[in-house]
């Protein structure tokens, strides 16, 4: 039966988030946009209390990706994902470069849980993991990676450069992909678990950036860097055949969660672009004709349909996956949609706020930085559109590429 | 008009060989039609818009007498609050779409270009809407009706699939629902009695909630349209305009000012002396026959008031409304996307289909993708309104973001066609003319 309510039963947990994101993340926020490479040692706290919550499905997408094998009962499903998603909305409310650099709560984390063995989850259980994937050379296209693994007994060894690694200095370790075999494309990339401090894996530096300041960025070069082999995630074999399809799933559990984190910054500025368009005499009505309104209330009605768009595909997809629906055209679309919704409604709100929403006294114009990594990473814009375009036209990627 | 004025500020005027151009320009398209046998089709186009007169009076009505009036009004109750977030539509609700999308693919979209050509809805597909029985689940079972509870959703699938056949048809052949529902959700025991039931038998005549007005930036919380109180009844005058099948509609449900203190609906039956209807056919939504109602100083009985003239009724009557071109745009930017689909797959440039092109692809992709979100926010709208909850947000933004983007996907549909989507031979330039609608048009359909 058609409800795009949220249930009762995850009031409790969105309270609670959106009480952690007000009181923990919001007064840092502009502190450690400020002091970026600082770490954030507030966050040690809320960790230890967000794993007590993650532990009964909460958190920020690190435990709550994996799809369980059991069969559950008949019928409409609100699960873990949903839950998931509206916890992170919450908490990128509050600060989205906090949310990135949460201990324990990494992207490694969420392809750890997604893919490990049983020996390897009990393995990295309470460790920070990372993710590494870009290269300087290597963007969207994930597949041309040169990151080298070569087999040497019971150890791999790998050579290569990774960038773009969120919180890769913080982390207790991270997840490389590289490639055991170049000429045999994408089947061959396989991840790796390197732990920090292994001999060869070396920093090279921290990225400074526009936005997610709080959230450290760091680049590292891989020198003969031996991993075991029970490091390996997933199966040691190449299958051509399985192709790609097994790193990329990942992605279908986490979009979504990428496209709650433009959402919850998107809710942020507009909440608070209400309030000084309010004080400043400025009535935005639902009823009224849009035309009728003044030029800013018709702009902010624009802008939180779109939002409310987002917001919504998000929801979908996230209900389609607690529901064991394939979802990864949804995903697509709630990370397109929110993606651009987010920099488009950020950037915006500034606007609307003139010089008070540009001015530093101000989280908007931070809000309008932080957006903008959103419509990027975990696939830009444009690698979204292209998946939405190939699913929507039935074109494969040497057809439409 | 170059210079530093802003578009529009300074009106062109017209001097003495501006004058000599334009009559130059009306001998010399006299004699092209001549030439090329034309005359005809542009008469006929005249014809059509000027068939019903200035002055014809409203469409002979049937008489509509109370009859078995029962004790009180009868009212759907609201569907039961729900629990869990859930896209699946029930059992029934599948039913009923897959039953409508059937039909407007088999009895409109076929139609549906002779109809916006000719400007009218054929009486034989208004027939077989009424044995489909649309109208009939909005209405309680004790007055003759199916329905059991506010289906608002059930009204918005069904008002999607239409569309997705033709929306100028869909409008034609959803208004008399629009009015049928304004009368069981706010008319009284007598109201009910008196015309409810002419709207389940076989014969459904002809209505149309009659809520916009001709004039920019349209408020309809600022009507022109008034309306005074008078010994035994009121007075109304006005007109209104994007009347569906106004020539043939025997009742309205007209939006006015009341006495100055706000909106109000009331009860107008097309034979009422005062009442004429002037043809107004538009860019768009022909099939539905467009027209003005012009009501001059129309009285009224004081049984012609619908619910008491209460503010919150109104309100509501344009939220409703606004769900269901939500729903309008949602159908018919479906169809945009079904057609260009195949065709950007098979339409080959440069050696390949178009569709291999980013260009191209990625506003099919961004259809895609907005249409999902208008779909969304539209049920959104309407699944709390049928549970009672608030909506006045939901409704605002479904409206707000199907007619930005219900406008996009109608001006991409035609893009993507290129040439070919300019002519005829296609139908994306119909819905291009049809969906510009959803920005500007109030009441004529209620979930």
């Amino acid at each position: 039966m058609i409800n795009l309510e949220i249930p009762k039963k995850f009031e409790q947990l969105v309270d609670q988030a959106h009480q952690a994101a007000a009181e923990f993340f919001r007064p840092n926020s502009r502190k450690y946009d400020q002091a970026e490479h600082t770490y954030p040692k507030e966050l040690d706290m809320l960790a230890a209390l967000l794993d007590g919550l993650s532990a009964s499905g909460g958190g920020t997408g690190a435990g709550g990706v994996r799809r369980g094998e059991k069969k559950d009962k008949e019928g409409n499903k609100n699960g873990s994902n949903l839950q998931l998603l509206l916890g992170t909305i919450e908490m990128c409310w509050g600060d989205v470069g906090l949310l990135l650099t949460m201990p324990r709560q990494g992207l490694g984390n969420a392809a750890i849980a997604s893919v490990a063995n049983d020996e390897q989850l009990e393995r990295y259980k309470g460790k920070w993991a990372a993710m590494a994937i870009t290269e300087p050379d290597t963007g969207s296209d994930s597949g041309a990676i040169r990151t080298t693994a070569v087999k040497d007994g019971d150890y791999y060894v790998l050579n290569g450069e990774k960038i773009f690694v969120t919180s890769g200095e913080r982390a207790d370790c991270v997840v490389v992909w590289a490639t055991l075999d170049r000429s045999l494309g994408k089947a061959a990339i396989k991840s790796f678990v390197v732990d920090r401090g292994t001999p060869g894996f070396e920093l090279v530096r921290l990225e400074h950036k526009l936005g997610i300041r709080a959230s450290d960025t760091a680049h590292f070069r891989l020198e003969n860097v031996r991993v075991h082999k029970d490091n390996l995630l997933g199966s040691p074999e190449v299958n051509t055949e399985q192709g790609f399809a097994g790193v990329m799933q990942t992605f279908d559990n986490t979009r979504p969660l990428v496209a709650a984190m433009a959402i919850g910054v998107a809710r942020a500025a507009l909440e608070e672009t209400r309030r000084i368009l309010t004080e400043a005499g400025v009535k935005i009505d639902y009823d009224r004709p849009a035309f009728t309104q003044s030029a800013a209330a018709a702009t902010f009605l624009q802008l939180e349909a779109d939002w409310e768009a987002a917001y919504l595909l998000a929801l979908e997809a996230a209900w389609m996956a607690d529901n064991r629906q394939p979802n990864s055209l949804q995903a697509s679309m709630a990370k397109a949609k929110a993606g651009r919704s987010g920099s488009d409604v950020t950037l915006r709100c500034v606007e609307l706020a003139g010089s008070l929403g540009y001015s530093e006294n101000s989280l908007l114009e931070k809000w309008a930085r932080d957006s903008k990594i959103l419509d990027i990473f975990e696939g830009t814009q444009q690698i979204q559109q292209l998946i939405v375009a190939r699913r929507l036209l039935s074109k494969s990627s040497s057809e439409l590429k | 008009m170059a210079g530093n004025d802003g578009a529009g500020v300074r009106q062109p005027r017209r001097d003495a060989m501006g004058s000599a151009l334009a009559v130059l320009n009306r001998l010399a398209s006299t004699a092209v039609l001549d030439r090329f046998g034309l005359r005809k089709p542009v008469e006929r186009g005249l014809y059509e818009a000027t068939r019903t007169g200035f002055t014809a009076v409203g469409a002979a009505s049937r008489t509509f007498a109370s009859a078995g009036k029962l004790g009180k009004p009868q009212r759907l109750p609201s569907a039961p609050q729900r629990g869990l977030f859930d896209l699946t539509p029930t059992e029934e609700q599948q039913m009923i779409r897959e039953t409508v999308v059937d039909f407007a693919a088999e009895q409109l979209r076929p139609i549906a270009a002779d109809a916006d050509a000719k400007c009218d809805t054929p009486q034989g597909l208004l027939s077989l809407v009424a044995e489909l029985g649309v109208t009939l689940v909005g209405v309680p079972e004790e007055l003759g009706g199916l329905g059991t509870e506010r289906s608002s959703v059930t009204n918005v699938l069904v008002a999607e699939a239409m569309a997705h056949g033709d929306m100028g048809l869909a409008v034609a052949c959803l208004a008399p629902s629009a009015v049928s529902t304004a009368l069981v959700l706010w008319g009284d025991e007598t109201q009910q009695a008196t015309y409810l039931p002419a709207f389940v038998g076989d014969n459904i005549p002809a209505a149309a909630l009659a809520v916009q007005e001709p004039r920019p930036l349209f408020d309809p919380f600022a009507l022109k349209t008034k309306a005074y109180r008078r010994a035994g009844g009121f007075v109304i005058e006005g007109v209104k305009s994007l009347v569906p099948r106004a020539a043939q509609a025997e009742l309205f449900i007209v939006a006015a000012d009341l006495d100055g203190r706000g909106p109000a609906l009331f009860v107008v039956e097309s034979g009422s002396a005062g009442v004429t209807i002037e043809s107004d056919p538009a860019m768009g939504l022909r099939a539905a026959g467009m027209g003005k109602l012009r009501l001059d100083k129309v009285a009224l009985p004081a049984t012609a008031l619908l619910g008491e003239g209460k503010s919150d009724v109104y309100t509501e009557c344009v939220r409703l409304s606004r769900i269901a071109w939500s729903a309008l745009a949602v159908g018919t930017s479906q169809a945009v996307l079904d057609y260009v689909i195949p065709y950007v797959n098979e339409r080959v440039a440069f050696g390949e289909p178009i569709s291999h092109r980013q260009g191209v692809a990625f506003k099919v992709a961004d259809i895609g993708i907005e249409l999902e979100g208008m779909r969304l926010l539209t049920y959104r709208a309407a699944s709390r309104a049928e549970q009672g909850k608030s909506y006045a947000r939901e409704a605002g933004l479904a409206r707000r973001l199907c007619a930005e983007k219900g406008m996009m996907i109608g001006n991409d549909g035609v893009q993507l066609l290129g040439g070919h989507g300019f002519v005829k031979e296609h139908p994306v330039e119909r819905w291009y003319r049809d969906l510009r609608a959803v920005g500007l048009a109030e009441g004529i359909v209620l979930v």
